[in-house]
């Protein structure tokens, strides 16, 4: 019954406030469905307790039915809860986020106009998300997934009169549409493997799928995906690999992370809903939900551990650079999802877990903190006119601090002292370079120089918001003011948790209490140790991250506070390298090129050449207008001049007498 | 009950309309309301029977339901009427779109209304007969007299180049039927029965199937349509009007579809088998290839009408895989656009009424003054594209499992339309719906009236509904889908043993 509730209140919150919003009005709106979400995030809570810091036995699972759904021949589907400790985790972080960006958005919504639409979409996302989270089959995942891309495409496209937002929101479903092209693919191919897409008995059945090695099995061809010949080993890294491009989707992966960055047209408390704390982990929950098939695939996992490194040192760099507020810390979300996906492909599913539940407390704090800072000059979101805030909006200033110092992980290696992306952050990346991947140092080296770059971002951002001289307007600068309590008090909340998450659930995550606190709903192979090795890294590895965050902290000090005009003559002398990482390494205007103009292309040529040119004109019209010239000859012939049809009678009759002559000699 | 003759009575209901609409006068000052109102009765009542089918169905029989059976024309021909799991929801859809129809040519048809109306029922009449006719010629006079309705409605009441479209509708379609009368023809002579159920046990030899197969192909391609015989649909749409439209593309589409399962796949399967990778080839490019062309539209109904090609790439791809997914998922996606589509077109109709236009470029920020039909567009949207908890996924996501199972290159390329479709729907969408509102001729724009709301309400808890929902349909056609694959599978085994014993 109380999963049923914490599914179904943010539904019915969407429910009222989409449907009666115009009656009951815009405050009615705002409390009925923040009310509803707080009700299920202190459920979670409870249920979290329950279910995860509870002993219990390994492989124990809640499912809850609902309803049937589909069901054809082995598909056998229906809508059901599957709770164990990873959907506990992400019922805490979604419904908690959730509430407060809902509480928060009463204050930051305040002005606008359409208030209960907003609300609704919030809630329809909420209930999407957990539709994702609790599903027990595939395609209930993917009516989660597909669920949360819709609200963020509306909540993207909110303020549907900027055409810009409303191209960012088109783009980004599109591009996670790319993904999800693989992510159904995917879903195909399991069902071809193991007959079914239910989670039960995909996991019972992939324990013992793989034939040991050695034996005749192992090389059997038993499938053909896309031309290769694969055997099962092979099946389960393209399915693999399927899945991923899914994730990568979503998660805004290198490659098919295009859209992040403008999804921050949408309203700032959506940014730090959808597109940091929650939506944009599901891909890394796939992954997590998915580990009884990567653990089968050595493969895979190198992949993913490939592009996860590359995602987060590429958005780290382009971070550098950005002057819009949201836009460096989308890129920072971008950089900090890598890491995860990192996490995940070393086999480390406990730490990549774990960064999500962190970061989610300090990065929507980053966002929300970034939204009050938007809203005291004025809706801004441009650093360079801003400067000097620090002594007008105090708290905005000391909540972001911490979330930047969550963020760049600050903490004393060895200790248990630090903020929560401390103990998170350094546990990926000496798992990273611990584990036995072929790719292990790459990734290790890309994450230590992300870091670095974290580090000078996010103190970058601080400075230029928060130091220095007012770049505003006076006028502006004049009404600069403090944010409402009701828009502080979640920014507290969530600096509770950047403070704390990380100290306090270290061990049940990645640590001692793994196994009691996972209970199996992640799974690993015997052969995965990574739990314990990571602890055996050298020193200077471990220190590794902290020295990173120094550099980064220092030389951004020195470029914006010592001396600010260094930057601007730095980026004049490299003015190449400068506009490369502004441009955010031309992908926009190389996708735009590749796929955008070639498909528009490709299509009015298909039109105009294709169906008006070949099959029309030779289809239908051409047949029409041969019988039109046909008959236009024949009526030529019709002259009415008698000496004209003489003249044929004389030649047929002699091509008549020509051909029996000629006839009766052969 | 048992002995009532349903499925005549839904069949020729529609006819009581006709006669009393040939009683009405128009003019007269409740001329036009009379029309109207007894149009409206006439569809509701036939579907308020027509659901009596559904009620009375007995889902675990895979066999004929219902069954009438008369001689008629004394030659062995006779009028045999039956519903399956396969044909019954086509009953039901049909009417349930006519009342639809009807309300949405409740102002925007302004001259011979009395006509127009008639030819819709006796529209109706014909494909409801095509759905249960259980005897071949049966079949083929109401297949093709389909096309003299459609034709009138679009002749008549169409656009401004009418007559061309209609033209081109009624040449391309009747050519193909040409050759499935030919089909028709040669099955009598080999089997010596036009009795459907008896043609479905025959077994046909395996080189006679090929040119059966063809013919019929021919056929149902162009209805379906199919790449590269679907330029008629465009045009078609375009000129039609609104009502023409919604039973363009919610039924008649469908009778090519139905006519895949039922003849050339359940008749011919050693032929389906052997031309399934030309079907898959077609249904991909029709996938990809229209999706293409929807993108660069101009005008709205011709991206709809687009669209429309596409999605049925996945029917056929789907019957044609011929393993319960496909081809449940098959018929699914047949139902479930029969009402998308169709309320697509509505949503058009509603925005044409007000401006005479269908011109993308002449829109754009309606979401300012016409919330309300903002919403209904983005859902109706939304399962075009085939979002999960619309009915338009499912049929989607199915064939797609189904035709993995089968081939999976055909499954990659067909899984692309989920791209693409999705980027000429959501443009479509921002370039009308989104944006500011500033064109004069939009400014005094109404949101949706009630008349409206009647219509796209229903459309909108249905296609919802199914999406959640499904499990009534897949309940209904599950015995005789299962029953179909097994026959499909045997009959190629005993093709495949009879060559091993050959050798």
């Amino acid at each position: 019954m109380i999963y049923k509730a914490i599914v179904f209140l943010p539904l019915i919150g969407f429910l009222i406030a989409g449907l009666f919003g115009r009656q009951i009005g815009a405050k009615a709106s705002e409390y009925v469905t923040s009310g509803l979400m707080l009700i299920a995030a202190v459920l979670s809570w409870i249920v979290f307790f329950n279910v995860a810091l509870a002993h219990g036995e390994a492989g124990e699972v809640i499912k809850v039915p609902v309803m049937r759904w589909i069901q054809s021949g082995g598909i056998d589907v229906e809508w059901a809860f599957r709770v164990d400790t990873l959907t506990a985790v992400m019922f805490v972080v979604v419904n908690t986020v959730s509430s407060l960006v809902h509480v928060y958005s009463i204050g930051y919504m305040h002005h606008d106009p359409h208030r209960p639409r907003f609300f609704a979409y919030l809630s329809l996302f909420t209930f999407a998300m957990l539709m994702l989270i609790t599903s027990d089959n595939l395609a209930q995942m993917f009516f989660g997934w597909e669920g949360v891309g819709l609200a963020s495409y509306l909540l993207i496209g909110f303020w549907y009169k900027k055409p810009s937002a409303s191209a960012a929101a088109m783009k980004a479903f599109i591009v996670n549409r790319v993904g999800d092209f693989g992510f159904v693919l995917g879903i195909a191919g399991v069902f071809v493997l193991f007959g079914s897409i239910s989670f039960e008995t995909i996991f019972a059945a992939a324990a013992t799928y793989l034939p040991p090695e050695g034996s005749p099995e192992a090389t059997e061809v038993i499938v053909n995906f896309f031309g290769m010949p694969l055997d099962k080993a092979g099946a389960i890294t393209v399915i693999c690999l399927l899945l991923f491009m899914g994730a990568m989707g979503k998660s805004a992966q290198f490659l098919l992370h295009t859209w992040l960055p403008d999804a921050m047209e949408g309203p700032t408390p959506v940014s730090a809903l959808i597109h940091a704390a929650t939506m944009v982990t599901a891909g890394v929950f796939l992954v997590a939900r998915m580990s009884p098939l990567f653990e089968l695939s050595p493969d895979a996992l190198t992949v993913v551990t490939l592009i996860g490194a590359i995602t987060a040192f590429f958005a780290a760099t382009v971070g550098l650079v950005q002057n819009d507020i949201k836009r460096v810390i989308a890129y920072s979300t971008c950089s900090q999802l890598g890491y995860m996906f990192v996490a995940l492909g070393v086999g480390a599913y406990g730490a990549a877990i774990f960064h999500l539940f962190t970061h989610a407390f300090f990065k929507a704090l980053l966002f929300l903190g970034a939204g009050s800072v938007i809203h005291a000059v004025d809706g801004e979101q441009d650093m360079r006119y801003m400067g000097g805030l620090r002594t007008h909006i105090p708290i905005t200033f000391w909540m972001m601090t911490i979330g930047t110092l969550a963020l760049t992980g600050v903490g004393i290696p060895g200790t248990m002292l630090g903020f929560a992306g401390f103990f998170s952050k350094d546990v990926i990346i000496e798992s990273a370079y611990a584990s036995h991947s072929v790719v292990s140092g790459f990734a290790f080296a890309l994450l230590v120089i992300a870091a670095l770059f974290t580090s000078f971002y996010s103190w970058r951002l601080a400075f230029l918001t928060f130091f220095g001289k007012p770049r505003a307007s006076a006028d502006v600068m004049h009404h600069v003011h403090e944010s409402p309590s009701v828009m502080l008090v979640p920014l507290y909340a969530l600096a509770i948790g950047a403070v704390l998450a990380g100290v306090l659930f270290e061990g049940y995550f990645f640590g001692h209490e793994y196994a009691e606190f996972w209970k199996g709903a992640i799974f690993t192979l015997p052969e995965n140790e990574i739990l314990e090795e990571f602890h055996h890294v050298p020193t200077l590895v471990k220190w590794s991250p902290f020295i990173a965050m120094a550099i980064g902290f220092v030389t951004a000090w020195y470029f914006y506070i010592k001396s600010p005009s260094l930057p601007r003559r730095l980026a004049e002398s490299q003015k190449v390298l400068y506009e490369f990482l502004l441009n955010k390494w031309y992908f926009d205007e190389i996708y735009d090129f590749l796929f955008v103009r070639s498909a528009k292309a490709i299509g009015r040529f298909l039109w105009q050449k294709g169906d008006i040119g070949v099959i029309d004109a030779y289809g239908p019209n051409g047949i029409a207008a041969r019988v039109v010239d046909v008959t236009n000859r024949v009526v030529k012939l019709q002259s009415g001049y008698l000496y004209h049809y003489a003249f044929a009678m004389l030649i047929g009759i002699a091509a008549l007498v020509t051909w029996m002559m000629l006839g009766s000699s052969i | 009950m048992t002995d009532w003759p349903i499925l005549s009575t839904v069949t020729f209901l529609p006819l009581v309309g006709v006669l009393l609409l040939l009683l009405t006068r128009e003019d007269g000052p409740y001329g036009r309301r009379n029309i109207l109102n007894v149009s409206l009765f006439t569809t509701i009542f036939t579907f308020v029977v027509s659901l009596f089918i559904w009620f009375g169905f007995d889902n675990s029989n895979p066999g004929f339901q219902m069954v009438e059976k008369h001689a008629w024309l004394g030659t062995g021909i006779s009028y045999h009427l039956g519903v399956d799991g396969i044909s019954m929801l086509f009953v039901i859809l049909t009417t349930f779109l006519m009342p639809f129809c009807v309300l949405a040519s409740w102002e925007s048809v302004q001259k011979r209304l009395k006509e127009y109306m008639i030819a819709f029922l006796l529209l109706e009449v014909v494909m409801v007969g095509v759905f249960v006719a259980l005897d071949v010629v049966l079949f083929y006079v109401f297949f093709e007299a389909t096309l003299i309705p459609m034709f009138v409605i679009i002749g008549v009441w169409g656009g401004k180049d009418r007559v061309y479209a209609s033209y081109k509708f009624f040449l391309y379609t009747l050519l193909g039927s040409v050759l499935m009368m030919l089909a028709i023809i040669a099955m009598y002579w080999q089997a010596g029965t036009t009795d459907i159920t008896e043609l479905l046990k025959y077994g046909f030899p395996a080189g006679m199937q090929t040119w059966l197969w063809l013919a019929c192909f021919a056929a149902f391609s162009v209805k379906m349509p199919m790449w590269p015989v679907h330029t008629w649909l465009p045009d078609a749409h375009v000129q039609a009007p609104t009502a023409g439209s919604v039973i363009l593309a919610g039924v008649m589409l469908k009778l090519g579809g139905y006519g895949f399962v039922r003849f050339s796949l359940a008749m011919f399967p050693l032929a389906s088998e052997y031309f399934a990778p030309f079907v898959f080839t077609l249904s991909v490019l029709a996938i990809i290839y229209t999706s293409l062309v929807a993108m660069m539209q101009v005008d709205i109904k011709k991206l709809i009408a687009y669209s429309s090609v596409a999605h049925m790439g996945y029917v056929t791809m789907g019957i044609f895989a011929a393993n319960v997914q496909g081809l449940q998922g098959a018929l699914f996606q047949m139902l479930s656009h029969g009402i998308v589509s169709g309320a697509l077109f509505l949503c058009v109709g509603v925005v044409y009424d007000r401006l005479h236009t269908r011109e993308i470029a002449a829109y754009g920020g309606l979401v300012n003054n016409m919330p309300k039909y903002a919403v209904a567009f983005m859902i109706f949207t939304m399962a075009n594209v085939g979002l999960p908890g619309t009915s338009g996924f499912i049929g989607e996501f199915l064939t797609i499992i189904g035709v993995f199972r089968v081939n999976t290159w055909v499954a990659l390329f067909a899984a692309t339309g989920v791209i693409l479709s999705a980027s000429y729907a959501l443009w479509l969408y921002r370039r009308v719906i989104f944006g500011a509102l500033e064109k004069e001729s939009l400014k005094a724009l109404l949101d949706l009236s009630a008349r409206e709301k009647l219509i796209l309400y229903p459309l909108i808890a249905v296609t919802i509904f199914y999406g959640f929902y499904p499990a009534p349909i897949f309940d209904a056609t599950r015995a005789s889908v299962d029953l179909m694959v097994n026959n499909y599978s045997a009959a190629l085994q005993a093709a495949k043993d009879l060559a091993l014993n050959v050798h």
